[in-house]
């Protein structure tokens, strides 16, 4: 009889690196999740009127709000990292008879949404 | 002549005899530029000749000689005993498989869902020989003579973890083999292949750990094939939803 | 149905992971400038209403929240069901319907700004 050697459902992602660092990236998206959730509390206040916008703006201001806040937003940034990083496995671009170098896909998109973050910040009134 | 001190826990296995497999270890002096295949190899020749695996080519062709090295798939003949230098270094039989024996393992999922997959130029109509060649310009050769290069090795099923959780997974080399047919200029078998790989267990239990082609010793990139392939499947499922499929 | 969709899951995954790669981190860091009491600008209750009395920033503000919500539900699920949480149906039941049940409420508020 063929052995079959048992697989621990619960704690596989231990066993290896890359296995770590891909539950890791799994599980950006329960602060994506809470971030979206937020914006959607955000767009709900402005609906109800200045005051229920207010109460929203002074809850983000509570102590455990903003811990919550810098951890999502330090997620967030990976997230982004880590997506821009892999596609262009997903989305490989072939120019001519060569494919253009993984590196300078990736690195469009970095710039592109550098960019798109700076203009956001600068319309926002930020600087 | 300098040497290579390796102590070479392989785990063994004999069906009649074993109820699970134990390591047994060996103490081998290797020559320094041997791979771990010539440690194994000297194991069987000189130690214990009841050893028991799977190897042929020696040069990382035949794809015969899988196997976890210090817990990491790879080809035997690809990987140099010098990077185990003066080391404990684990054998084990591809991890995922079946154990059929020592380092053999039992192939007969992988080879029965390369067969589903239908890996082969599919044509609704062929045309008459006096018609002569398929033509192909050197660009529609290079979108997919990457995912060519496999040698069916499954070190990628033994590095993708979804294939260890779920079983029922089609898995990197057969659907990275899928996708090569799909873009292939010459094929118009992409509606076929999409009711084996839109099913749940088709592509869809891929999660991209990237961990079969950090694996594969023929750089294939099987994670690429299979996202672009769940790209082509749900543009195509978007498409049989509004009634214009490819057929 | 949570088994036959996977492409229709898959894509709103893929369209939101994209997206709030694009515009997530710097939603947060204003968000952030504001918590900290630096309210920029736009986080005026005006500006924001303004902002989202348009239908380009309905559409938007739409948009994002709506895929983000499918992207973490998806990619929650499939971490979920690595962690070895093998109760799928009730995941997926759950997650996809926070999902649905605001995609629903913020296109209900926007309408109403």
């Amino acid at each position: 009889m063929a052995y079959v050697r048992p697989v621990s459902k619960t704690c596989w992602y231990l066993k290896d690196r890359n296995y770590t660092i891909h539950m890791l990236n799994e599980l950006t998206s329960v602060f994506v999740g809470l971030y979206a959730l937020l914006l959607l509390w955000g767009i709900g206040a402005v609906a109800s009127g200045p005051e229920a916008y207010q109460y929203f703006l002074k809850c983000l201001a509570s102590p455990g709000m903003l811990v919550l806040l810098w951890v999502t937003t330090i997620v967030i940034f990976y997230h982004a990292i880590a997506w821009f990083k892999v596609t262009p496995k997903a989305m490989p671009i072939q120019k001519g008879e060569e494919f253009v170098p993984g590196g300078v896909i990736a690195g469009a998109h970095y710039v592109v949404w550098i960019l798109f973050s700076l203009v956001v910040l600068f319309l926002a009134g930020v600087f | 002549m300098s040497e290579v001190q390796l102590e070479l826990e392989i785990l063994r296995y004999d069906p009649e005899k074993d109820q699970e497999p134990h390591f047994k270890t060996y103490q081998v002096a290797c020559r320094e530029e041997w791979m771990i295949l010539d440690a194994v190899n000297h194991v069987k020749d000189e130690v214990d000749t009841t050893l028991s695996y799977r190897w042929s080519c020696h040069m990382a062709v035949c794809g015969s000689c899988g196997m976890m090295i210090d817990g990491q798939p790879k080809l035997a003949c690809k990987a140099a005993v010098k990077d185990y230098a003066d080391k404990k270094v684990r054998i084990e039989p591809l991890a995922n498989f079946p154990i059929e024996r020592d380092l053999v393992v039992v192939q007969d999922d992988f080879m029965e869902k390369l067969k589903r997959v239908k890996p082969y130029i599919i044509r609704k109509e062929e045309k008459p020989i006096e018609e002569g060649e398929y033509k192909q310009s050197p660009a529609d050769l290079k979108r997919f003579k990457q995912f060519t290069l496999c040698i069916n090795c499954l070190c990628c099923y033994a590095a993708c973890p979804e294939y260890a959780l779920t079983p029922e997974f089609v898995g990197p080399a057969a659907l990275a083999l899928a996708h090569r047919y799909n873009a292939d200029s010459r094929d118009q078998g992409l509606a076929e292949r999409h009711k084996e790989i839109s099913k749940p267990e088709g592509v869809w239990d891929c999660s991209f750990t990237d961990t079969c082609s950090i694996a594969c010793p023929k750089h294939v990139d099987p994670a690429s094939a299979l996202q672009q392939l769940k790209i082509t499947t749900t543009v195509q499922w978007y498409k049989e939803l509004i009634g214009m499929g490819d057929k | 149905m949570a088994k036959v969709n996977k492409a229709l899951f898959w894509s709103l995954f893929a369209a939101g992971g994209t997206l709030t790669a694009f515009v997530f981190p710097v939603l947060a860091l204003i968000t952030l400038f504001a918590a900290h009491g630096n309210t920029p600008e736009i986080m005026g209750f005006e500006q924001m209403q303004g902002l989202l009395a348009n239908w380009f920033g309905k559409l938007a503000a739409f948009g994002t929240v709506s895929l983000a919500l499918w992207h973490a539900a998806h990619r929650l699920r499939t971490a979920l069901y690595g962690l070895g949480l093998r109760a799928d149906g009730i995941v997926s039941v759950v997650g996809y319907g926070i999902a649905l049940v605001g995609t629903i409420l913020s296109a209900y508020y926007l309408v109403q700004i």
